[in-house]
């Protein structure tokens, strides 16, 4: 009962297309999970079958210990979800569509309905037809953050908000996580993700390529360090756990593995340091990371570029 | 002119989008032309023959109403293409109107129309492209109709008059459409007005061509009058060709006008606010369902509503046409004055049962479409599961047709009882009515297998309900065999009243139904969704 969501060896084609080729994803209770990958990686085929609409070909998934395909209506009374395209009802107008979708569920919590009908500044008496995508979207959105509900499945939920809804999303994920909701939050936006994930998984082309806290992601990667050095940094870009070092006048920058960094800023002491700036990896760097990866390893495969050297 | 500027561009994007409907539907047409002609051509080799067929059905007020007057009862052409002329020319309307509708107001709803809006596309292009679509579509299946009447050799001219009958009627309600699609935001609507103004001019045309003098001029308010008026095959005139071009050409110019007045994505008619909060009765599947579709019964309903009555009302004076002698033995033979009316009422609840069927179709397609539009999914992630939620919108079918059949068969028999005093007629026609409905419910059965099982192919249900009109109108002259003739579930209704009510052929239809509906049900909860 810890882990609302588990998936492993997830497997679906469509056709002659492999959608999933072995995903795995576990979502714990209480956490805001993190499902990230670039446009058709696989992550709302994932969701639709976590979802029952669609039916895998191999491998198992588990929703809130029930089955998803069989176990339909007494899942979704526990779950809401928010589809990454919102397609609404063009006759009806959003508060109509709120209340429904609500219903459907199982009821809406009124009094938060109407705080977060607030919260997104959405004019309820309009009909669907002539709402923007931003506001299609928040109608899903205040439909499903409104729902008494265990589970929050958010597929791609801020595409079309505007800067300041997108704060008001943030805002309202991060007092879903403090009531104790799990979020499972897919998204190609990996600001969004690094702010309010407390655990990731990357995936790629249907398959997952990391997963772990942003703690432990990190601890994978390099730091970004820069510095104002006094002297000449003689024999640092030989030492070893040291990447892509440059120096220009005083200024040096180069990435270094984080098992090394103590001996390299002892290395930098010794010359003199004037200005420090050590960064640790943003997601868009381990993102890019993987997906470069898999390029050259493509390329390679490919035979296009013997050298396989890119960047 | 840069406001026409792309118009090339889309309508080559029109024609790849419709490279398999519009040859399809133009072929359909030309073939059931063909097939009519050739048919009525051997059924009437004589002139006497073809008197005799013309005179009856000039002197039937309610074949005159359906399908409009013979113009000369000597000539074979006219004979042969009666039907076509009226309710052929109203299916070559709807083709065009629908063409119309899906290249602007449907690109503009979906949004589609903005992402080419924003490229080298000028303000008027799109409507453009839409007309030069549907007017050229026009053009192409009159000359292809004319072309086929000729090679089956009717007369030339004639040929050539009826082409042009059913081009101008496609061109008129291509304009008709190219303003209706400037009125709302809706493209469901749009297509909605259009095709009730094409229903208002055919009415108009009916109530003219029988009204015996009284106001003949109301035909000469209709598109669908002035093709008939054009007279193929009976001494063409010409001239009438100017009606519908000045028609067209004003309508047009409407369209424009009106599409120069609003913005991208908006209508004319404007959207009031609406409730910022769901009533009661939105709280289930079934509560969607019927707010989605009760506008459509509601027009269904007034049709049907009128339907009824109109036919009711000329059964009561079928009767009274026949005079002469040889027609007063043949109505003692079918048992008197009350026996052709029996068989007229009986035929015409025939029709009925197919516009009803016709109804089932379009309301549980909406199962295909909610699914095609991505609006199943937020239904089907909520505690809903797929059997409740295509089970009401198949319901709604259903019950639609029922209710469309019962408020038919009272207005009819009253319209008759009334004429006839005699208030037994009610519960007769009624009773002709309701007889229909297992057969109406065998084509939604086969619009739920579609889906369920192929769900690309659901739409080709419209295709299995032609077909089974086609077969019962046209079967027998093709002299098709009996087993073919069968297949279609109308040909197994019991005619009420003008026989018995039997039940074995009703409970077969309705198990053949059910079997179909839960066979499609059952591959529905099977398969992928979206």
């Amino acid at each position: 009962m810890d882990t609302p969501v588990v998936v492993s060896g997830l497997k679906k084609s469509f056709g002659a297309t492999r959608a999933l080729d072995g995903l795995n994803l576990e979502v714990r209770r209480g956490e805001v999970h993190g499902f990230l990958g670039p446009n058709g990686s696989g992550k709302s085929t994932t969701i639709r079958i976590l979802l029952g609409l669609l039916r895998a070909d191999g491998g198992t998934a588990s929703l809130l210990d029930g089955d998803p395909w069989r176990d339909v209506t007494r899942l979704h009374r526990r779950l809401a979800y928010v589809p990454g395209d919102v397609v609404l009802w063009p006759g009806l107008t959003g508060g109509e569509t709120i209340d429904l979708l609500g219903r459907l569920r199982g009821g809406l919590n009124a009094s938060r309905r109407a705080d977060l009908v607030e919260r997104f500044q959405l004019d309820t008496t309009k009909r669907a037809r002539a709402y923007s995508k931003g506001n299609r979207q928040k109608v899903a959105l205040i439909a499903a953050l409104a729902s008494d509900v265990e589970l929050l499945i958010l597929d791609e939920p801020t595409a079309g908000l505007d800067p300041l809804m997108e704060a008001a999303f943030r805002e309202c994920i991060t007092e879903e996580r403090g009531n104790g909701r799990t979020v499972l939050l897919s998204s190609h936006i990996l600001t969004e993700v690094e702010a309010l994930s407390d655990r990731v998984t990357i995936i790629r082309e249907g398959r997952s390529v990391e997963s772990g806290s942003l703690g432990e992601l990190r601890h994978l990667m390099r730091v970004s360090l820069s510095a104002e050095i006094k002297g000449s940094p003689a024999g640092l870009q030989d030492m070893p756990g040291v990447h892509g070092a440059r120096v220009e006048g005083s200024r040096l920058s180069c990435e270094v593995d984080p098992e090394h960094l103590n001996a390299v800023l002892q290395r930098l002491t010794t010359v003199g340091v004037t200005g420090l700036v050590c960064q640790p990896p943003t997601l868009e760097q381990l993102f890019l990371r993987h997906y470069r990866e898999g390029e050259s390893s493509g390329t390679r495969a490919a035979g296009r570029s013997p050298s396989g050297s890119e960047g | 002119m840069d406001s026409l500027t792309g118009t090339a561009a889309l309508v080559r994007l029109a024609l790849r989008r419709d490279r398999i409907l519009l040859p399809a539907c133009v072929a359909a047409f030309v073939i059931m032309v063909t097939f009519s002609a050739s048919a009525t051509v051997a059924l009437y080799p004589t002139v006497e023959s073809r008197i005799q067929a013309a005179a009856s059905i000039n002197s039937m007020t309610s074949l005159v109403a359906l399908y409009g007057r013979i113009y000369d009862e000597t000539s074979l052409g006219a004979v042969a293409m009666i039907k076509m002329g009226g309710l052929g020319a109203a299916m070559v309307a709807v083709l065009a109107l629908f063409t119309i509708v899906r290249h602007t107001r449907s690109e503009e709803e979906t949004g589609r129309l903005e992402l080419l809006g924003a490229g080298v596309v000028g303000r008027r292009a799109p409507l453009t492209a839409a007309l030069v679509v549907a007017v050229g579509t026009s053009l192409m299946l009159g000359a292809l109709t004319a072309a086929a009447l000729i090679a089956i050799e009717l007369p030339v001219a004639g040929s050539i008059a009826f082409g042009l009958s059913w081009a101008s009627i496609g061109v008129a309600f291509a304009a008709v459409a190219s303003v209706t699609a400037q009125l709302t935001r809706s493209a469901r609507t749009a297509s909605g007005i259009a095709v009730a103004t094409l229903g208002v001019v055919y009415v108009l045309r009916a109530i003219g061509d029988t009204s015996l003098g009284v106001a003949a001029w109301l035909t000469w308010l209709s598109p669908i009058g002035w093709g008939q008026q054009l007279r193929p095959f009976a001494g063409e005139r010409w001239w009438v060709l100017a009606l519908p071009l000045i028609f067209t050409a004003a309508v047009i110019a409407l369209g424009y006008a009106l599409a120069a007045r609003r913005d991208l994505g908006a209508g004319l008619l404007p959207d009031r606010p609406g409730p910022a909060a769901a009533g009661a009765r939105l709280a289930s599947p079934l509560g969607l369902a019927w707010r989605l579709q009760r506008g459509v019964l509601l027009a269904w309903s007034a049709a049907f509503a009128l339907l009824g009555a109109v036919f009711g009302g000329i059964a009561a004076n079928v009767g009274d046409i026949f005079t002469s002698p040889e027609s007063r033995a043949m109505i003692e033979a079918l048992g008197g004055k009350a026996g052709i009316i029996d068989a007229f009422i009986s035929a015409e609840l025939g029709f009925l049962g197919i516009f009803a069927a016709a109804y089932g179709v379009q309301a549980s397609l909406r199962l295909h479409s909610e699914e095609e539009a991505l609006r199943a999914e937020p239904v089907l992630a909520a505690a809903v599961t797929r059997l409740r939620w295509a089970g009401s919108h198949i319901g709604i079918a259903v019950a639609g047709t029922a209710w469309l059949l019962v408020l038919s068969g009272l207005t009819a028999g009253a319209a008759l009882a009334v004429q006839s005093n005699d208030a037994a007629n009610v519960s007769r026609v009624l009773t002709g009515a309701v007889v229909q409905l297992p057969a109406a419910c065998v084509i939604t059965g086969v619009v739920v297998i579609l889906f369920g099982l192929v769900p690309r192919a659901a739409s080709w249900a419209w295709a299995v309900l032609i077909a089974c009109v086609l077969a019962g109108e046209l079967g027998a002259l093709l002299e098709l065999p009996s087993f073919v003739l069968d297949l279609s579930p109308f040909a197994h209704v019991p005619r009420v009243p003008a026989a018995e009510i039997t039940a074995a052929p009703l409970l077969g239809l309705g198990a053949v139904a059910v079997t179909l509906v839960a066979a499609g049900l059952v591959g529905f909860r099977r398969r992928d969704v979206g």
